[in-house]
C-alpha cells in the first residue's frame, strides 16, 4: 500500500510537472489570463477592504457614539419616537427587573438610562426646539465609548446644571461652550418648568435617529420635567461582541416575554440594526460585494475556460499520443485540471499579495472622504486573512470547475482521429 | 502472438456503411519483422490501429498474447497498449516540454509507475543504444529529425513492449537518417525479439523486412515471406 502511495505521489509530481510547462509553453497567453484573474482579485479584495472600512466606521460611529447595540424601551415608544412621548416611559419596578437580566447577562458589556424629551432653547435672545437625551454621564461614556469624540470645545465632564448643545444649534444661536442658556419643557401632565443650565461643550451630528440629540444630566431632565422616583423612556445596551447580537437577543428574552396589566407585551427591544436607516446601506454594500464577486467569478470562468479550450484543440495531436502510448483517460483528465487548476492558483496568489500591497498602501495613505454633512472622514481599508483566503478559493474552484469540460473532452478524444490531426 | 480473424471494419459515412477492412484473417509470431503494404486508401493504417488497440473492429476477432481484445472498454484498451504495445509515429510527435530523457521516461512514470532508480537504469541504456546520451537534457525542438525519430524509438521501446507499430517511420527522414534508423530497429529486433508491424511505402524499409503483406481494398492479396 505504502509502495502505492509513493508512486501515485511520483506520478501526481509529474502530472504538476507537466502541466507547469504546458503553461510556459505559450507564455504570453498564460501571463494575459493569469493577469485578468489577478486583476479581478485584486479589484475584489481592494473593494472590500475599501467598503468594509466604510462600514466598519459608520457602524461604529452609530453603535458606539450614538445608539448602542440595543435598545430597551415600553412597548410602543419606538413607532412614536418623534413625538418623543413622556408617557411611555419605564417605571421603577419595570427598571429593576430589567436591569436584573442585564447585569445577569454574559453577552452585555454596559448599559445605560436614558430619558428622551424635546425642549425649548433660548440664549436670551432667540429660541430653538431641542431634542435631548438626559444621562447619567459615567454610565453614558462607558457605554457609548466614543461619544465623547464627538465632543467638541468639551471641558472633560458633564455636570449638574449643565448641557450639551447639538451643533448646528450652537452654530444657529450663536452659543459657544460656557454661556448660560434657558431649557423650558413640557412635563408629562403640560404644565411648563424652565431650567438655566450652562453649556458644558457640543456635540457633532451624525447620520441615523439621535445624531442630532444634545445632552443633559438626568438629575437636570427629572427637575424640568418634575419627576419623581426613578423614570427612564430608553435603555442603550453595549454588548461585549457585536456580532453576537442575535445570542444576546436570545439570552435576554425573558424582557420580551414579560407582559403587561393587560397580558400584552409590556417591552421592546431593537438592534441598532432596526433603528438605524445607515443599515439598509449597509445592506448595499453586501450586495454589491456579491455583484462584484459574481464579475469575478465571470471573469475566471471564461478566460480560464477559454485558455483551457485553446489548450485542448492546440495539442490533439499530442493528446493522440499520449493516449496511444496507453495514458489512461484518467490521468488525461488530470493533466488538464492541474493546468487550470495552477493558472487559478497563480492568479489567486498574485492577485492576494497584490491586494494586500494596495490595501496597505491606501491604509497608509490615509485618505479622506465624506459622507452626508460628515467631512474628513478617513479610510482606514483592511483586509482579514479570511477574506483572502475566501476569494482565493472562490478562484481556484472556479478555476476547477472551468477546467473540467475541456479536460473531458481531451480525455475523450478518440487516438485515432487525434493523431491523424495536424 | 497476434492472431486475427475475419477481421471486419465499418465506417460509417452519413448514411453509408463504408467497409474498410473486409473479412482479414492474419497471425503473426513473437520477433517477426514484418511489412504492410498497399496503395493509398488499401486500409494498411486502419489495420495498423486495430493491431495496435487504438482502433476496434466492427466485427471478427483478434487476440494479442491471448487476449480478446475486441472486448475491452477505453480505460481497458489504454492500459493494454501501455504494458504491451509501443509506437512509432511518422512525424516522432514528442511532447514538446518534455526533454528527451523525460520524453523517455513519460510512459514509465504515467502508464507503468516504475520506480526511479529502475527507470533511470533503461532509459539510460536505451538511450546509449539509440545514440542519444548525450543529448538527452535537450528539448526536441534543439535536436534534429533523425534524433527525434531515435528517441521515439527509444520511448516506443522504454516499456519493453512485446509488439511496435510504426507508421511510415522513416518518411521525415532523409535516405541516410532513414537507413541508419531501420539498421537501429533491425538490431532492436534482433536484440530484444520484439516484434515490429510497418505500415510503409518506403523501399529500404521493404527491402529489410521478413514478411511482407499486401493489402488491395481492405484485403489481403499477398503474404510473402522474404
Amino acid at each position: 500500500m505504502e509502495i502505492l502511495q509513493v508512486m501515485k505521489g511520483f506520478k501526481m509530481n509529474n502530472i504538476l510537472k507537466i502541466s507547469y510547462r504546458n503553461l510556459l509553453r505559450n507564455h504570453r497567453r498564460t501571463l494575459l489570463t493569469s493577469s485578468l484573474i489577478t486583476l479581478g482579485v485584486v479589484f475584489v479584495l481592494v473593494y472590500t477592504a475599501m467598503s468594509g472600512s466604510f462600514k466598519d466606521y459608520m457602524i461604529s460611529q452609530i453603535t458606539d457614539s450614538s445608539m448602542g447595540h440595543l435598545q430597551i424601551h415600553k412597548k410602543g415608544f419606538v413607532a412614536s419616537v418623534e413625538n418623543l412621548p413622556l408617557d411611555k416611559n419605564l417605571n421603577a419596578a419595570s427598571i429593576e427587573f430589567i436591569e436584573k437580566i442585564l447585569k445577569n447577562s454574559k453577552y452585555v458589556e454596559s448599559y445605560s438610562f436614558r430619558i428622551k424629551f424635546g425642549a425649548m432653547f433660548s440664549n436670551f435672545v432667540e429660541t430653538t426646539n431641542i431634542r435631548l437625551n438626559a444621562i447619567n454621564p459615567d454610565q453614558e461614556f462607558m457605554t457609548l465609548p466614543t461619544l465623547k469624540d464627538r465632543l467638541l470645545n468639551f471641558k472633560g465632564e458633564l455636570k449638574k446644571g449643565e448641557i450639551i448643545v447639538p451643533e448646528i444649534i450652537s452654530q444657529g444661536m450663536g452659543v459657544k461652550t460656557g454661556d448660560p442658556i434657558v431649557l423650558v419643557a413640557n412635563n408629562k401632565s403640560g404644565s411648563v418648568n424652565g431650567v438655566n443650565l450652562k453649556i458644558a461643550g457640543e456635540v457633532e451630528r451624525i447620520s441615523g435617529p439621535g445624531g442630532r440629540d444634545g445632552y443633559i444630566h438626568i438629575y437636570d431632565a427629572k427637575k424640568v420635567l418634575r419627576i419623581k422616583g426613578v423614570e427612564v423612556s430608553e435603555i442603550v445596551v453595549r454588548l461585549k461582541d457585536v456580532s453576537m447580537l442575535k445570542d444576546a437577543i436570545q439570552e435576554l428574552k425573558p424582557i420580551l416575554n414579560k407582559l403587561n396589566k393587560k397580558d400584552k407585551p409590556a417591552f421592546e427591544i431593537h438592534t441598532w440594526e432596526k433603528l438605524s436607516p445607515f443599515y439598509n446601506i449597509i445592506k448595499m454594500i453586501d450586495v454589491m460585494n456579491i455583484a462584484i464577486q459574481i464579475i469575478l467569478i465571470s471573469i475566471v470562468l471564461i478566460s480560464i475556460l477559454n485558455v483551457m479550450i485553446m489548450s485542448v484543440y492546440e495539442r490533439i495531436k499530442e493528446i493522440g499520443t499520449i493516449s496511444a502510448m496507453g495514458t489512461p483517460p484518467k490521468t488525461i483528465v488530470k493533466l488538464f485540471l492541474t493546468e487550470g487548476l495552477l493558472l487559478g492558483i497563480f492568479g489567486a496568489i498574485v492577485g492576494g499579495v497584490v491586494s494586500v500591497v494596495i490595501v496597505e498602501i491606501l491604509d497608509l495613505i490615509k485618505i479622506t472622504y465624506s459622507f452626508g454633512r460628515e467631512t474628513g472622514l478617513i479610510l482606514s481599508p483592511s483586509l482579514s486573512f479570511n477574506e483572502v483566503l475566501t476569494v482565493g478559493i472562490i478562484v481556484i474552484v472556479i478555476s476547477l470547475i472551468a477546467s473540467i469540460s475541456p479536460a473531458l473532452k481531451a480525455s475523450k478524444l478518440d487516438p485515432v482521429e487525434a493523431l491523424r490531426t495536424n | 502472438m497476434i492472431e486475427v480473424k475475419n477481421l471486419k471494419k465499418v465506417y460509417k459515412v452519413g448514411e453509408l456503411n463504408l467497409t474498410v477492412i473486409h473479412d482479414f484473417s492474419l497471425t503473426i509470431g513473437e520477433g517477426e519483422f514484418i511489412s504492410l503494404i498497399g496503395p493509398s486508401g488499401s486500409g494498411k493504417s486502419t489495420v495498423l490501429n486495430m493491431l495496435g488497440c487504438l482502433d476496434t473492429p466492427t466485427s471478427g476477432t483478434l487476440n494479442i498474447n491471448n487476449k480478446d481484445i475486441s472486448s475491452l472498454n477505453q480505460t481497458e484498451l489504454a492500459n493494454f497498449r501501455g504494458e504491451n504495445i509501443g509506437f512509432i509515429f511518422q512525424s516522432f510527435n514528442l511532447i514538446p516540454v518534455l526533454t528527451v530523457y523525460e520524453n523517455i521516461e513519460y510512459p514509465l512514470i504515467m502508464i507503468q509507475n516504475l520506480p526511479e532508480n529502475e527507470r533511470k537504469i533503461r532509459i539510460e541504456n536505451l538511450l546509449k543504444e539509440v545514440g542519444m546520451y548525450d543529448q538527452k537534457d535537450k528539448t526536441p525542438d534543439k535536436i534534429s529529425g533523425g534524433q527525434m525519430q531515435r528517441v521515439a524509438i527509444a520511448r516506443a521501446l522504454v516499456t519493453n513492449p512485446k509488439i511496435v507499430f510504426a507508421d511510415e517511420p522513416t518518411a521525415n527522414l532523409d535516405s541516410k537518417t532513414a537507413h541508419m534508423i531501420i539498421e537501429l530497429l533491425k538490431k532492436i529486433q534482433k536484440e530484444h525479439n520484439t516484434t515490429f508491424i510497418f505500415a510503409t511505402h518506403d523501399e529500404k524499409i521493404v527491402s529489410n523486412v521478413d514478411r511482407l503483406i499486401t493489402l488491395v481494398d481492405g484485403n489481403i492479396t499477398s503474404d510473402e515471406r522474404v
